[in-house]
C-alpha cells in the first residue's frame, strides 16, 4: 500500500510532468489562459491518461510480447492513443452531452499530445505491474492538471499586473512557468 | 526478411483493427445535428459578442432552430438584415430590430481633468473606481483606463491620446458590452442618426458639476426650454435627449447653441460620415 501511495505522490508532485520532465507544454501554455479551461483540460488530460495506459498495458503484454515485436511499442502506442481519444470522443459527444460541452474541444487536442504517449511508455520502461501502472497513470493525469491549474492561476493574477511591454503574454508566462518549475524541483529527491 | 514481415503483420493488423472500430463507432454513434443550425450560423456576424444573451453565435443558433420561443432577431450586430435571414432559415416572425450605437456621455478626458489624487493601481477602470470613485473629481466622468476598449471585439473603440475612449461609428455594431462593462456605466446606446447627445454623465448640482469640470451639463435646463418639440427633459440634474422626437421634428438644433458649457454636442454630420463619435 506504501509502495503505491508513494508512486501516486511520486507522479503528481516529484515527477510531475510538465514541471520536472517539460512534457506536455504546449497544452501548458496554450489553454493556461483562464482558470476554467485548464480544470477542463486537467480533467480531460486525466481520464485519458488512465484509459489509455489500460489499453496499452494489455496491448504490450498480449500482443507485442508474445509476437517478439516490442520495438514497434511507441508507433503501436501513437496509434492506439489516437484512435481510443477518437473514440472517446464519439463516445461522451453521444453519451453524455452535458461532459462534451465542458471537455469535447479538449479531447482532440490531446489526440497526439506527448504527456498521454510518455506515460504508457514509461509504465513499460520501468516494468510496473498493472496496478503499479494505473497508480502512475492517476498520479501523472493529476500532476498535469495540478500544474496547468496552478499555471493558469498565476496567470490570471498576471493580467492585472504591469508587465514590461517586451514580456507581455507568453514572455512572462514562460518566466512564470520557469520560477514555477524551479520550486517543484525541490520536491526532487524526496521519493526515488 | 522475418522481422520485417512481423512489422508490416503486426501494424497492419492493429491499425486496420482500430479503424474498423472507429468505422463502426461513426456508424453508431453518429449524432444527428440539425443541419439547419450550421445553416443559422453561417449567417450570423460571428463576433461571439454574447449581445444575444446566448455563449457565442454558435449557441444562440442552435436555440433559435431547437426552441420556439427564442426570437430570430435577437442578434443585435447583424441588425435587421440577419434578423430576416435567421427568421427565413427557422421559419419564425421577425420583428424590427432597433440599430443603435455606442456613445459616451462624458468629453472630459482624464488628462485634462481635474483631479483629487493620483492613481497608480491597477490599470482598470473597474479597480480604479473602487477607490473613492477614481481619481477624477467629477465621481461620474470616464475614467479612461479602457476597459470598455478591451470589451469590444468589434474594435470599434480606441482610447485617444488624452485618454478618452473613441467611439467608431462605422464599426460599432451596437452590441452594447462596452456600456455593460463600464463602471461607471456612463456609454449610452443611441440611434446612428440622432442628432444630439449629451456627452455628460454628472448627476451632481450645477455648481458642483461646473466646478469638478468645466463641460459639465449643469442642469440649467436652458436647452429644455428652447427645444420647441419637448425633445429634451430634465432629470436629476442631468438634461436627457429623446432622440425618437429629435429625429423625427427636428431641423436646427437651438439646443447646441444655447447651452452655457456645451455639454450638448452635434453627432449628426459624424455619424452620416461613419466617423468617431
Amino acid at each position: 500500500m506504501n509502495d503505491y501511495l508513494l508512486l501516486f505522490i511520486g507522479a503528481v508532485i516529484v515527477n510531475n510532468f510538465v514541471l520536472t520532465r517539460f512534457l506536455g507544454l504546449c497544452i501548458f501554455f496554450g489553454v493556461s489562459k483562464n482558470l476554467k479551461a485548464s480544470v477542463g483540460m486537467g480533467m480531460a488530460v486525466t481520464s485519458v491518461i488512465f484509459i489509455s495506459s489500460i489499453f496499452a498495458y494489455g496491448v504490450y503484454n498480449f500482443i507485442l510480447v508474445p509476437l517478439h515485436v516490442t520495438f514497434l511499442t511507441t508507433i503501436v502506442f501513437v496509434l492506439l492513443i489516437a484512435s481510443f481519444v477518437q473514440l472517446l470522443e464519439m463516445v461522451i459527444r453521444r453519451y453524455l452531452p452535458a461532459l462534451y460541452k465542458m471537455w469535447g474541444i479538449y479531447l482532440l487536442l490531446i489526440a497526439t499530445n506527448c504527456v498521454v504517449l510518455a506515460v504508457p511508455l514509461i509504465n513499460i520502461e520501468s516494468n510496473f505491474s498493472f496496478a503499479k501502472s494505473l497508480v502512475n497513470a492517476l498520479g501523472s493525469g493529476v500532476g498535469f492538471a495540478v500544474a496547468i491549474i496552478l499555471m493558469a492561476s498565476l496567470r490570471e493574477k498576471l493580467r492585472l499586473a504591469e508587465v514590461p511591454k517586451p514580456l507581455e503574454g507568453l514572455g512572462i508566462a514562460f518566466i512564470v512557468a520557469g520560477f514555477l518549475s524551479l520550486s517543484f524541483f525541490g520536491f526532487s529527491g524526496m521519493i526515488k | 526478411m522475418g522481422t520485417v514481415l512481423s512489422i508490416v503483420v503486426v501494424l497492419g493488423l492493429v491499425g486496420a483493427f482500430f479503424g474498423l472500430i472507429l468505422a463502426l463507432a461513426n456508424k453508431k454513434l453518429a449524432v444527428e445535428l440539425n443541419p439547419l443550425i450550421h445553416l443559422v450560423e453561417d449567417v450570423l456576424p460571428k463576433g461571439q459578442c454574447g449581445a444575444c444573451g446566448f455563449a457565442g453565435c454558435m449557441a444562440y443558433a442552435e436555440a433559435v432552430v431547437l426552441n420556439k420561443e427564442v426570437s430570430p432577431d435577437l442578434c443585435i450586430p447583424g441588425k435587421k438584415a440577419v434578423a430576416q435571414k435567421v427568421a427565413d432559415l427557422t421559419g419564425k416572425k421577425s420583428l424590427e430590430v432597433e440599430p443603435r450605437i455606442a456613445y459616451l456621455k462624458c468629453s472630459n478626458p482624464i488628462a485634462t481633468a481635474s483631479k483629487k489624487y493620483f492613481y497608480s493601481g491597477i490599470q482598470d477602470c473597474v479597480a480604479e473606481n473602487l477607490l473613492h470613485f477614481g481619481q477624477k473629481e467629477c465621481r461620474y466622468g470616464c475614467i479612461g483606463l479602457g476597459t470598455c476598449v478591451k470589451q469590444c471585439v468589434f474594435e470599434a473603440i480606441q482610447l485617444n491620446e488624452l485618454g478618452l475612449p473613441v467611439i467608431d461609428s462605422a464599426k460599432c455594431t451596437g452590441c452594447g458590452k462596452c456600456a455593460d462593462a463600464c463602471p461607471k456605466k456612463i456609454i449610452q446606446m443611441i440611434p446612428p442618426d440622432a442628432h444630439v447627445s449629451v456627452a455628460c454623465n454628472s448627476l451632481d448640482k450645477g455648481a458642483v458639476a461646473r466646478k469638478a469640470c468645466s463641460i459639465a451639463c449643469i442642469g440649467c435646463g436652458l436647452c429644455k426650454k428652447q427645444c420647441p418639440y419637448e425633445a429634451i427633459e430634465l432629470k436629476n440634474n442631468l438634461a436627457w435627449v429623446n432622440s425618437q422626437i429629435c429625429i423625427e421634428k427636428c431641423t436646427q438644433a437651438v439646443c447646441l447653441d444655447k447651452c452655457p458649457t456645451k455639454a450638448i454636442k452635434s453627432c449628426l454630420n459624424k455619424v452620416a460620415k461613419g466617423l468617431a463619435i
